[in-house]
């Protein structure tokens, strides 16, 4: 592994871990991490750091929702386009172009479920090339981004063992 | 009429890593750098196998030696990885863990009253396994100095050479030593003049960071005289579900399948069924959960260098061995769990050698263990 995918590896493992832990993790000095993180911000590879939450587990918890959306393309609207305008408002915090029974994947979060139905009735069904919206509001997340939640990393192994 | 132990089990005390798990256990908020075992779980494709195998109702005995297909991908994986080629059919026994095939080896081919040089520091089963099968032990320590690797002339100085057999364990457990093919030449030589058997221990050779893993039983001259012993508990962190094997001519696993056929009669069934799917399929994990103990490795090794304590590189394994700053690693270890609630294993329980030591394991999170070594470091600091 190149120094640069070990250090992605490790920042997406934990983005907190500091310069001085991730130099220590992989034998570089705390300059070279320095550069090398300088370099993936610079050309938009590390395009952010976030914490992975248990909604879960605070008060108040956003209501989210996986809404698929249909599209139909004109000669002057593409995909990009499209997107480029759903990107836009705040409510939305993912949005992906998938294959199969729709065009676009959406992560819609808001303080209330009629507020979310709000955003989605009047301000993305209006787009006028979208053609069906089907909302999936989440019930309970139990993995996300890789992250498992729940109780399961008891660690049940002897304290001391051969 | 009363339970009179026998000799050779009064001869054996208690191992000194219970000890120190008693100890562990009075507290409920320890971090513990204690553990001999992977904190991962096995490859999911391997669980999901033994799973399968539950289903299917497939918990007969297996062949003594084990199944063919098992023992056919051993085979393979043996030579593909290490260069030991070993027909599946003959020279291949699977065990109920790298531990009864070590035991095996010992009760198949030490007399009452023979000797047989151990290695040491080493895992703490090889002596009383020895004990056990009426032998007597000859202490091998390894030196710091050396990085604990097998020198000729410890192996010389410590009358070696009168032995019947010479156990050895690359990588190795507790100091994480490992040994290059050129360093085990003089080692093959002092066998072969000496005419020893050698069991060699290679559970640890999947966790060999800084050079490829090298076998001793593919020096010149040493297929014959050599038992590998190897398993599934470290590389694949199978510890619980008990599976391990031994690589040797015809005559030594014919040897040791005679004791194994009347007192294991199989290895256990469901955990064949997960070892084949580990070895047909689980590499990718095997290689990260490699990649996340070398990342440990660095960060541990780097934080003992900030504290000025002497650790050498250990190469392999999970573990570190750093010298203790105190003159007695027993009562460190004990007062390291006491004020910052942080176990580790003091070396002389891993035999000649070990004192003034600490075994370190990293088979534990990165969060842990920056926290584990933060208050070793306070404790440094207070004393
Ligand atoms: C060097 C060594 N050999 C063998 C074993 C035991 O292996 P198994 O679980 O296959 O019996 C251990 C476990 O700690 C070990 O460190």
């Amino acid at each position: 592994m190149s120094d640069r995918e070990e250090i992605l590896a490790l920042l997406r493992e934990n983005a907190r871990y500091s310069t001085e832990d991730l130099a220590r993790q992989t034998g570089l000095d705390a300059e070279a991490v320095e550069s090398v993180l300088a370099d993936l911000e610079s050309e938009g590879v590390v395009k952010g750091y976030q914490a992975v939450v248990d909604w879960g587990e605070v008060e108040p918890q956003p209501v989210r929702a996986a809404v698929e959306l249909n599209v139909t393309l004109d000669r002057e609207t593409g995909y990009a386009d499209i997107a480029e305008r759903l990107a836009k408002f705040p409510e939305v915090q993912g949005l992906r172009l998938v294959s199969g029974d729709y065009d676009f994947a959406m992560e819609v979060e808001g303080d209330s479920m009629s507020e979310v139905s709000r955003f989605i009735s009047e301000k993305v069904a209006p787009v006028p090339e979208i053609t069906q919206t089907v909302t999936h509001y989440i019930m309970e997340s139990y993995k996300e981004r890789g992250v498992e939640f729940g109780d399961g990393h008891d660690d049940d192994r002897l304290s001391v063992s051969p | 009429m009363t339970f009179e132990p026998t000799d050779r089990v009064a001869s054996v005390p208690p191992s000194g890593i219970r000890k120190f798990f008693e100890l562990a256990e009075e507290y409920d908020d320890i971090i513990s750098l204690g553990v001999g075992e992977p904190d991962f779980a096995p490859p999911w494709a391997a669980r999901d196998a033994a799973i399968a195998s539950l289903e299917r109702g497939q918990t007969s005995y297996t062949a003594n030696r084990g199944m063919a297909e098992l023992r056919d991908r051993i085979a393979v994986d043996a030579r593909e990885r290490y260069g030991l080629n070993y027909d599946p059919d003959e020279e291949v026994l699977v065990t109920s863990g790298a531990s009864e095939a070590v035991d095996l080896a010992f009760r198949a081919f030490l007399d009452e009253g023979d000797s047989v040089a151990i290695a040491q520091p080493c895992y703490v089963s090889y002596v009383p396994s020895a004990r056990f099968a009426g032998a007597d032990v000859v202490d091998v320590p390894t030196r710091a100095e050396d990085e604990f690797k097998l020198t000729r002339e410890v192996l010389e100085a410590s009358g070696a050479a009168d032995a019947e057999a010479l156990v050895m364990c690359y990588p190795n457990n507790p100091t994480g030593a490992t040994m290059t093919r050129e360093e085990l030449r003089p080692v093959a030589e002092f066998a072969r003049e000496h005419d020893l058997l050698v069991f060699s221990d290679e559970i640890y050779a999947e966790l060999s960071y800084e050079h490829d893993h090298a076998s001793i039983a593919t020096l010149p001259g040493m297929r014959e005289r050599t038992i590998v012993f190897n398993g599934f508990s470290k590389a694949y962190a199978m510890t619980g579900l008990r599976l391990g094997y031994a690589l040797a001519p015809p005559e030594a696993t014919a040897a040791m399948n005679r004791i194994h056929q009347y007192t294991m009669l199989s290895a256990p069934t469901t955990a064949q069924y997960a070892a084949v799917e580990a070895l047909n399929s689980c590499d990718d994990e095997v290689q990260e959960m490699r990649a996340q103990y070398d990342r440990r490795r660095n960060f541990v090794l780097s934080r003992f260098e900030e504290m000025g304590i002497d650790c050498f590189p250990a190469a392999g394994a999970f573990y570190a061995f750093p010298e203790c700053p105190w003159n007695d690693s027993d009562e460190f270890a004990e007062a390291l769990l006491e004020e910052q609630r942080v176990a580790v294993v003091p070396g002389d329980v891993f035999g000649a050698g070990g004192e003034g030591h600490l075994r370190v394991s990293y088979a534990t999170s990165l969060g842990d263990l920056k926290e584990a070594l933060n208050r070793i470091e306070t404790f440094i600091e207070q004393h």
